[in-house]
């Protein structure tokens, strides 16, 4: 019955439903997951690498890629994007479209910085975003874009911020989220676990309305920590290792953001930390 | 030709600006407000023909307005209205350029700067961030006494009183009767009016 309604994003179905858009966001829900998660000192961005081939080139020396901590080799990311010396994106979905976003993303922001001489307030640059693949779901009779985002950025007003948006064009801002493959159970454990300090180990069921200000923001190493944990869930159990994951992190040094990409030895690194942890509660 | 002048203190700006609205040998009005409020903490003194200095002034306030109701509230630090400010400056100067020169005093809550400063930009688009300024004739005579009594740190009071003294300075040796000038205030508490010769309001 839905047929009929379905191939035309400027049709509203019977029940008041863009089906085109709900597909769009059912084409996300097979891209690799991303975990945001905001820090009392920063933003962690971890992502599922989906495309791993030892055959992958490594980009080339002067394009706009990040420098692994440490090392002197630059590689370019399949998930996570700069936006701005202060903004920084995570894909989930198609890449192609997500291009496009992305460009627009980095050209609203250095427009801001033209006009006002000073850098774009995060939640602006989202809406911007959120505006330009509304369009999509209006007007023209293209398809809306294939891509989930979770924009991590600072600004003076607000502080370090974590949006996520959909291909309807919605965002809201998030203490943390997941998106991609198995959010679900990723935003479970996130519910459960974000805010209850490991050493005092408090139980999820006591965070009920009303004691939201009891919830403690982890520090960057916790969030680290704590990412892992969330992926090791989202990807289907097979073993986790540092090629299978990419996280960044955001964090502010001297007034100015520093953006980076852990390389493999620090990843490994955490994930040990969290092998460890979650030994020692005896987990199975 | 317009005065306008704007001195920096330790908690603000003060701007001050002549209210005669003239042309040729007719004085069309001497209760004239050339400073225009752009933001609960920020204010622009124009000079100019009185055409292009109310339209400007009404543009850019407008448009100021339009970026807090956009955005939920935010305000545009000073330095950004600023460089806002010049930008439409220097877009309409090789169409049809604005012939005003301006002052912009703002104060940003101590979590941007927490403190006053001004901005001196003509009508050729150039900007510079001052402790005091002066635009038109004025310069010639006031800048001078800025250089000399200005320093880090100065009260309100002490800001007017250095603004007073170059109005005095302006009625002695200045050939233009400027009778009325209006003096306002950019402070934490927002932007009022300290005083005026002939009150704006009277029509």
């Amino acid at each position: 019955m839905a047929r009929r309604y379905d191939s035309s994003t400027t049709t509203f179905s019977p029940e008041g439903r863009l089906h085109q858009v709900e597909y769009a966001i059912e084409a996300i829900n097979n891209a690799g997951t991303c975990v945001g998660i905001l820090a009392k000192d920063g933003i962690v961005m971890a992502s599922e690498k989906r495309v791993t081939s030892g055959l992958l080139a490594p980009s080339k020396a002067g394009s706009t890629s990040f420098l692994i901590h440490g090392s002197e080799s630059r590689t370019s990311s399949e998930k996570t994007y700069k936006l701005c010396q202060h903004a920084a994106c995570n894909v989930a979905g198609l890449t192609a479209d997500a291009n496009i976003l992305i460009d627009q993303a980095r050209l609203k922001a250095g427009r801001y910085e033209y006009q006002y001489c000073e850098e774009i307030p995060i939640e602006q640059l989202v809406e911007h975003v959120c505006n330009y693949k509304q369009a999509y779901t209006q007007y023209g009779g293209l398809r809306p874009f294939g891509v989930a985002f979770l924009f991590a950025g600072y600004d003076q007003h607000n502080g370090f911020q974590l949006y996520q948006s959909d291909p309807s064009g919605n965002y809201s801002g998030w203490k943390a989220t997941v998106i991609g493959a198995n959010n679900q159970a990723g935003k479970s454990l996130l519910k459960n676990e974000y805010g209850s300090s490991s050493a005092e180990e408090k139980e999820g069921e006591m965070k009920v309305e009303g004691v939201a200000e009891e919830i403690a923001m982890p520090d960057i190493n916790e969030a680290l920590r704590l990412a892992v944990k969330v992926l090791n869930k989202t990807m289907d159990a097979t073993a986790t290792s540092p090629e299978k994951m990419e996280l960044f992190c955001m964090t502010l040094k001297d007034g100015a953001c520093v953006h980076k990409i852990m390389s493999k030895e620090e990843t490994q690194k955490v994930i040990d930390e969290v092998e460890a942890e979650s030994s020692a509660a005896g987990d199975s | 030709m317009d005065t306008v002048i704007g001195v920096q203190y330790e908690g603000g700006v003060i701007l001050a600006a002549d209210q005669s609205n003239a042309r040729s040998i007719l004085t069309y009005q001497s209760n004239l407000d050339k400073i225009t409020k752009l933001s609960p903490s920020s204010a622009l003194a124009v000079s100019g023909p009185n055409s292009d200095l109310v339209n400007f002034s009404e543009y850019i306030s407008k448009n100021i307005s339009l970026y807090q109701l956009s955005n939920d509230g935010l305000q545009l630090s000073t330095h950004a209205q600023a460089n806002y400010c010049r930008g439409e400056l220097a877009t309409a100067l090789r169409k049809g350029p604005y012939q005003v020169n301006c002052l912009l005093g703002g104060y940003d809550a101590p979590s941007g700067k927490g403190k006053g400063s001004l901005y001196w930009m003509d009508n050729y688009a150039a900007l510079s961030k001052v402790n005091y300024g002066c635009q038109g004739y004025a310069s010639n005579f006031c800048l001078s006494i800025m250089d000399r009594d200005w320093t880090e740190g100065l009260d309100q009071d002490q800001a007017v009183a250095i603004v007073d003294k170059c109005i005095r300075e302006l009625e002695v040796r200045f050939v233009m009767s400027q009778p009325n000038f209006i003096v306002k205030v950019v402070d934490k508490d927002g932007v009022r009016t300290l005083k005026f010769g002939a009150d704006p309001a009277d029509n």
